[in-house]
């Protein structure tokens, strides 16, 4: 009996208090734990052969590791998806208003909802784009919105991802792994299928695109880049060439490839390549892994970018703290799904307020991402919370600070039982015309007791994630 | 839909198919050397095996003397060694790792299990007894890559080019096999009674998988200048010189013709002199003329072939007339 011992005082189990889950319960206690290790090592030994795998790199060999898989599914009730699915809709929806806005006409800025500083002078907030109409006015075709869920079963968003989040190959290769290994747990459940990624994303593109039939490739930094899994699992998907820079040439403001018939035109690109590798004639000149002339191609309306430029500047942490604010400007409603509560440092209250409370919050710095740089006050010594009141006097407008949330937990296989792990979740949402959620996301799961950090570079795994019918 | 082959790709599947085929016939050289190809003193020549492979500078920068030990560890393990089977299989493997939108997942996943094996062969598995059934393994990885390749890759332009590789690699081999072995094999010219070596002949066919095919065709005896003819010029047998430039040029023209593809023109043109040569002359020609001249003109041959596939196709720069580079990642 696999959960017998189980228990999660203090927190929200997304398993065990979920209403809708008994069925799922009830399939998880005909397996023994023997049972559960024996094909979670099966499953781990696959995704290795597949190569369903990220890259780390030592200082000669690259060793090739799985982002840990949980065998036992994070489980969504139809009714609960059905709101997340349309308060990240209204995020979204959101997010490209504001980013149409702050390219053209700034009224945001005028009406002073968003302090002009904050924006100009953010090292994400790209001149180049002033003025560029783009089709639909979708700036973030991709979006990966992170979600938790506190001690009350209430979600929050966490954290915006505007440029180009990562983690859907998992998302889909999770089920593909969880159908093979456990066909019997999913038998007879109504979980929502997630398979139409690949041609939602290439509809949408297309919708984008400057052209009506638009030639689409996938521009990845290359085979040696952590996430290549990925870059090949989408390109695969869409059925669309896999490009790297140096397969890709401007002429005359138009892009081509290399191809062996010659050079054949590209219209629109899905970039797996920060900003500041696109183009080194646009951005940073040492970049080798991108195209030169590809903003002035884009600008001349001759090929379109998947997410567009500049969309840095809406997934920065203090930006998102104006995100309810900036909902309820440009759509007039209340935001679905509320923030986490977050005190700006760059403001003289909220500084105040995090340095009194510095032992309760959790202090992130604006710019980083992958969980790195965060201070967890109740978890910090002495010496740690001294360093980071050094940081935060030194530099305000760096940091913002949120109270520590009690994340919600799932059942989660460890050493010989089943125990409860912190997790998080990430929706995909894909946006050409109009924006469509593939249903669930990635559920990421702190594997370490305790742990807060989802993230893969911190030890985080993951688990599938079934959007009950 | 148009071309949208990209340059890099299709260079990186002709490489895929060198790089496997390249393991294969090394597994086999060896394989063959340790089981079978001892003189009548019973020793073994290794040394022959660095010749084969052009290696003797850097063979020998790393050791002393060419024994079995050290040529058999240089050449399946030593990733330090570019030309060794650890380094073909893992260039393989890179190769198809940056293929993996157009190569199936099982062509992948195999190849993946495959290297990750032989990354875990320690000294160990090289002693006597042990290094048979892991070159034994060596071929069969390869051949199963070949046969799922077959059976699962989509038959479209990329074919062509990984198809190109392969009979190229193939042309190549059994080119070296024959120029190296030949004449470490003949009989003493100082000494014209001394006997053909029936058992090493027998050993450089077995080296070629091709000892079967020639009993059939010869039953009666071995010559040498029958074993090179086969090997050189025979029409059915699937590793001899003369079948892989044919096949070579059929795919070249088939490619171009389906494809509307022009840049295959030179290639073609080297191929058509390359087989002409090859159909235009008997063994009794070539052994007069000298055997080790004639290999050389169609290794040249072979070598302008694969830089007119680099510049005609894969972006290769037009100046590199002599050789194509390895560029492969």
């Amino acid at each position: 009996m696999i959960l017998s011992d189980y228990t999660s005082p203090g927190f929200y189990c997304e398993l065990t208090d979920s209403p809708d889950s008994a069925p799922i319960r009830a399939r998880l206690e005909s397996l023994t734990i023997d049972a559960l290790h024996r094909r979670a090592a099966a499953a781990e030994a696959e995704l290795y052969n597949l190569g369903i795998t990220f890259t780390v790199y030592s200082d000669k060999d690259a060793i090739d590791r799985i982002l840990p898989f949980d065998v036992i599914p994070r489980v969504i009730p139809a009714a609960e998806w059905a709101r997340i699915e349309s308060g990240v809709i209204q995020r979204v929806a959101a997010l490209n208003l504001l980013l149409a806005d702050l390219y053209h006409d700034q009224r945001i800025l005028k009406d002073r909802i968003l302090p002009a500083d904050l924006i100009l002078d953010h090292k994400q907030f790209r001149p180049e784009m002033q003025g560029i109409d783009l089709p639909h006015g979708t700036y973030v075709h991709i979006c990966g919105t992170d979600i938790i869920r506190g001690a009350d079963g209430g979600f929050m968003v966490l954290e915006d991802n505007a440029r180009t989040p990562s983690g859907v190959s998992y998302v889909i290769e999770n089920r593909h792994m969880m159908l093979r290994a456990f066909p019997d747990l999913i038998d007879g459940v109504g979980v929502r299928p997630i398979d139409s990624y690949g041609l939602q994303l290439r509809a949408a593109l297309r919708e984008c695109a400057p052209v009506a039939d638009p030639a689409i490739v996938l521009l990845s930094p290359g085979s040696y880049n952590s996430a290549f899994f990925e870059h090949v699992f989408l390109a695969r998907e869409m059925g669309v060439p896999l490009v790297e820079g140096r397969d890709l040439v401007v002429i005359d403001d138009r892009v081509f490839m290399r191809t062996i018939g010659g050079h054949a035109p590209v219209e629109m690109i899905y970039r797996r390549l920060n900003d500041d590798f696109l183009d080194p004639e646009a951005f940073n000149p040492d970049s080798m892994l991108g195209v030169k002339g590809l903003m002035r191609a884009y600008r001349a309306g001759n090929v379109g970018l998947a997410n567009a430029v500049g969309t840095g500047i809406a997934d920065d942490k203090a930006v998102y703290a104006y995100m309810p604010r900036i909902i309820r400007y440009y759509l007039g409603q209340d935001p679905i799904l509320p923030n986490v509560e977050t005190h700006l440092c760059r403001e003289a209250d909220g500084l105040a307020y995090t340095l009194d409370h510095l032992d309760q919050l959790v202090v992130k710095p604006v710019g980083e991402a992958g969980g790195y740089g965060i201070t967890i006050g109740p978890r910090a010594s002495r010496a740690e919370l001294d360093a980071c009141r050094a940081q935060l006097l030194a530099d305000p407008a760096n940091y913002i600070s949120q109270p520590c949330i009690s994340l919600s937990v799932a059942p989660t296989l460890v050493e010989g039982r089943v125990e409860p792990r912190h997790v998080d979740l990430r929706p995909f949402a894909i946006t050409g015309a109009k924006t469509w959620v593939l249903p669930g996301g990635l559920t990421r799961v702190a594997l370490r007791e305790g742990s807060l950090i989802v993230n893969s570079s911190q030890g985080g795994g993951s688990k599938d994630t079934w959007v009950l019918e | 839909m148009n071309n949208t082959l990209l340059a890099r790709s299709a260079d990186a599947l002709y490489w895929l198919a060198r790089y496997v085929e390249r393991a294969e016939n090394l597994a086999r050289i060896l394989d063959v050397n340790d089981t079978f190809a001892r003189d009548r003193t019973g020793g073994q020549n290794w040394l022959s095996i660095v010749q084969l492979n052009a290696d003797r500078e850097a063979f020998f920068a790393r050791h002393p003397t060419a024994d079995a030990a050290r040529v058999i560890g240089f050449y399946v393990a030593d990733t330090t060694n570019p030309t060794s089977i650890a380094s073909a299989v893992r260039a393989a493997r890179e190769n198809a790792r940056t293929l993996r939108p157009l190569i199936s997942t099982e062509m992948w996943v195999q190849l993946n299990v495959f290297h990750n094996r032989l990354a875990t062969v320690t000294a160990a598995d090289l002693t006597p007894g042990r290094l048979s059934p892991l070159l034994a393994q060596v071929k069969e990885g390869c051949q199963t890559h070949t046969g799922i390749t077959e059976g699962t890759f989509f038959r479209d332009e990329g074919w062509y080019f990984y198809q190109l590789g392969r009979y190229l690699e193939r042309a190549d081999q059994t080119t070296r096999l024959l120029d190296v072995k030949y004449h470490v094999l003949l009989p003493d010219q100082q000494d014209p009674g001394s006997a053909v070596d029936v058992s090493q002949w027998n050993a450089l066919l077995r080296s070629a998988a091709g000892y079967h095919a020639y009993r059939r065709l010869h039953a009666t005896g071995i010559t040498p200048g029958q074993v090179a003819g086969f090997l050189l010029l025979n029409r059915r047998f699937p590793r001899s010189v003369y079948l892989c430039v044919r096949e070579a040029e059929l795919l070249l023209a088939e490619l171009g013709a389906r494809y509307g593809l022009r840049g295959g023109h030179r290639a073609a043109e080297q191929l058509d002199g390359l087989r002409g040569l090859l159909s235009g002359v008997t063994i009794e020609d070539v052994l007069i003329g000298g055997l080790h001249e004639f290999l050389d003109e169609v290794q040249r041959q072979l070598n302008r072939t694969a830089a007119a596939l680099g510049i005609g196709f894969f972006g290769y720069p037009e100046q590199s007339e002599s050789e194509t580079s390895e560029s492969a990642q």
